[in-house]
């Protein structure tokens, strides 16, 4: 059973110009000890899967329709009291600016044990006590001193370190983090997408990376989530999405990504932009950009369907996998 | 020795912290303000005199036994144990003043305090909650905004004076002044904080304390209420110059504090009444001590708003 399990999620926004659908039957699984990434363009609706696996969803966004299952319980029908006492518990965030994610008027140890004491019964002396274990964790020297130390006192790769501790404090099962480097420069990246590697793998934790940086998804993800326009095109183990990837999405995202080895004297690139919200076409919402799109693709929508060792939503993967390999390729 | 380059850091900012107040910005500009300097020094001799009065005033006033009516209106600059002239009943009047000024501060920060708890609860909740709570609560501010102080005080002191038996009024006055005046000052720190939690909801360290599962009034009290503080310093200092204002005129047309627990306000009352036959310090040195605590408060409020607001930098 897998720890995490978002089974045909759908987020609506009702506007005053109808209802937008902003999540459209997303299924993804976290294993334990797992690392999913989840890649797509801006709007595609990576971070509103994670706001909406932690329940805090902005009104009126709401989930229309869909299970997500913790341990093989549902949470997305919650009371807000039990969910409070989930969050940070069992799900941890961490989010994009480590900057902004701290609150500048207080003490990063008052922030740590104010967590650790939320979840855990301890004393405050235990707790201070464990929140300097978790900056030492997380590499900040002299943690016993620093504690008491402000946000602005720190660096910004620093702050971000801080950041992770706060959200592995309480030793969640699950960790969100939401563009945890998008922030950051990119020397200072490497650091923290190696420290969240090897913390949350000594700590059994699974992570829902999300990012738009294919580089740290390679690096870091078991497997890899590929979103667009709200719904999933391709999920698979990383290796095989990055060297064979079945949808023609992911392959275009592939073919983006500047390479060392070989100069190319311009990088590949997807025609037009994602449609918005209020105009998904029908069929595989893709299929306006699609070089390989048939008639099938206009009409019908495609379910995930196995396509080599991967998973995607694309009828002409599922249909003849070798052919359309052939094609793109071509 | 080497040393930790981490020890380092920690060590310049012990130290850093330990001369933080000489090294804040707020310490520059007022060190480098003379007129913050000045408002302070006179405020803070007026509010010294006031608290400490029962140790230092040359008489006590309120002692019945050690008054003569032989010393009644002795003129100012006469003799070295009155310095200030004698009122009608032969009390020192620079004695008088600093208990009285004792009670007007007592009834001004009492009642900027209730404003403040009261006014700024109110606008986190009305900030944080939005929609119909935010509505009913801005209302209920709009609406008192329109009853001044004056008409507030009257109010109350008429309803408590119906409630409340006849012998018992005198104890509770003080209670219905700070009552009149927090009521008719908390809309203003409302309104502010209200704005000031609108931006501070949005930030995402409100967004990451939700995500580690703090609780709403742990958000509220303990996140966002620090980052609002800073206006209502501001204009808590430059309510407490009003309200001691407030409390003045309440107590000079006589519905303020009775005359056995003089304020200022009651002070120049009584004065008034001697002012046209010739005794004009027993009115005149109370108005100008009030003059000078409440010019005081208030130059320091608007230092303080320069100060803080970095845009006037």
């Amino acid at each position: 059973m897998p720890l995490l399990d978002v089974r045909d999620l759908t987020v609506e926004f009702p506007t005053r110009r109808g209802t937008l659908r902003a999540l459209d039957g997303v299924s993804l699984a976290l294993e334990p000890g797992e690392v999913l990434g989840v890649v797509g363009e801006s709007g595609a609706g990576k971070s509103l899967t994670g706001t909406a696996i932690i329940g805090l969803l902005a009104p009126p966004g709401r989930i229309a329709g869909g299970q997500i299952l913790l341990d093989g319980t549902r949470i997305d029908t919650l009371p807000e009291e039990a969910m409070r006492r989930l969050r940070g518990r069992r799900i941890g965030a961490i989010f994009q600016d480590p900057l902004t994610t701290l609150n500048p008027l207080l003490p990063i140890g008052r922030q740590l044990t104010e967590t650790i004491r939320t979840h855990l019964s301890l004393s405050a002396a235990e707790a201070r006590e464990r929140a300097v274990h978790w900056l030492d964790e997380v590499g900040i020297p002299a943690a016993s001193r620093r504690i008491d130390a402000y946000p602005h006192e720190f660096s910004g790769g620093q702050r971000q370190r801080v950041v992770i501790a706060l959200a592995l404090c309480a030793e969640p099962q699950v960790v969100i983090a939401d563009e945890p480097t998008t922030a950051l420069d990119v020397s200072v990246q490497a650091q923290i997408i190696t420290l969240l590697k090897r913390l949350t793998r000594e700590h059994g934790t699974a992570v829902m990376l999300i990012t738009h940086d294919m580089g740290v998804i390679a690096e870091t993800a078991d497997r890899v989530a590929v979103m667009y326009a709200g719904r999933i095109a391709e999920l698979g183990p990383v290796a095989e999405v990055v060297r064979q990837p079945a949808h023609p999405y992911t392959k275009g995202l592939m073919g983006s990504i500047p390479s060392l080895e070989h100069r190319v004297a311009r990088l590949a690139q997807i025609d037009g932009a994602m449609p918005r919200l209020d105009a998904i076409p029908r069929g595989c919402a893709f299929h306006p950009r699609c070089p390989l799109a048939f008639d099938r693709c206009r009409t019908e929508r495609p379910e995930m369907m196995p396509a080599g060792p991967t998973v995607a939503a694309c009828w002409r993967t599922a249909a003849q996998p070798a052919q359309a390999m052939r094609a793109a390729d071509a | 020795m080497r040393m930790e380059p981490g020890t380092a850091v920690a060590e310049t900012t012990t130290a850093g912290r330990r001369a933080g107040w000489r090294d804040s910005d707020l310490w520059y500009s007022f060190s480098h303000s003379p007129l913050a300097i000045g408002s302070a020094t006179v405020g803070l001799i007026c509010v010294l005199g006031a608290l400490g009065a029962p140790w230092i005033a040359p008489h006590d006033p309120f002692n019945v036994a050690s008054l003569s009516l032989l010393d009644s209106f002795k003129v100012p600059l006469h003799s070295w144990s009155y310095p200030l002239g004698t009122d009608e009943q032969g009390r020192d009047m620079l004695s008088a003043i600093m208990y009285g000024g004792r009670v007007s501060l007592a009834v001004g920060a009492a009642s900027v305090l209730f404003a403040v708890v009261l006014g700024v609860a109110v606008g986190l909740v009305a900030g944080y909650a939005g929609g119909p709570v935010d509505a009913v609560l801005m209302r209920a501010a709009d609406v008192q905004l329109t009853f001044p102080a004056i008409l507030m005080a009257l109010l109350v002191d008429g309803v408590v004076g119906a409630i409340v038996p006849r012998e018992r009024h005198e104890a509770v006055q003080f209670y219905v002044i700070v009552f009149a005046i927090g009521i008719s000052r908390w809309p203003q720190f409302a309104r502010t904080v209200r704005g000031s939690t609108l931006v501070e909801r949005g930030k995402d360290y409100v967004a990451a304390a939700r995500v580690i599962g703090i609780g709403r009034l742990r958000i509220l009290f303990g996140h966002i209420l620090p980052n609002v503080l800073g206006p209502v310093l501001v204009i808590g200092t430059l309510t407490l110059g009003l309200a001691i204002l407030d409390e003045a005129t309440l107590s000079f047309l006589g519905v303020g504090l009775p005359p056995t627990e003089p304020s200022l306000g009651t002070l120049i009352r009584i004065g008034d009444d001697f002012l046209f036959s010739g005794q004009w310090w027993v009115t005149v040195f109370p108005g100008v001590a009030l003059v000078l605590l409440v010019l005081s408060i208030n130059l320091l409020g608007d230092w303080l708003r320069d100060a803080l607001n970095p845009r006037l930098r």
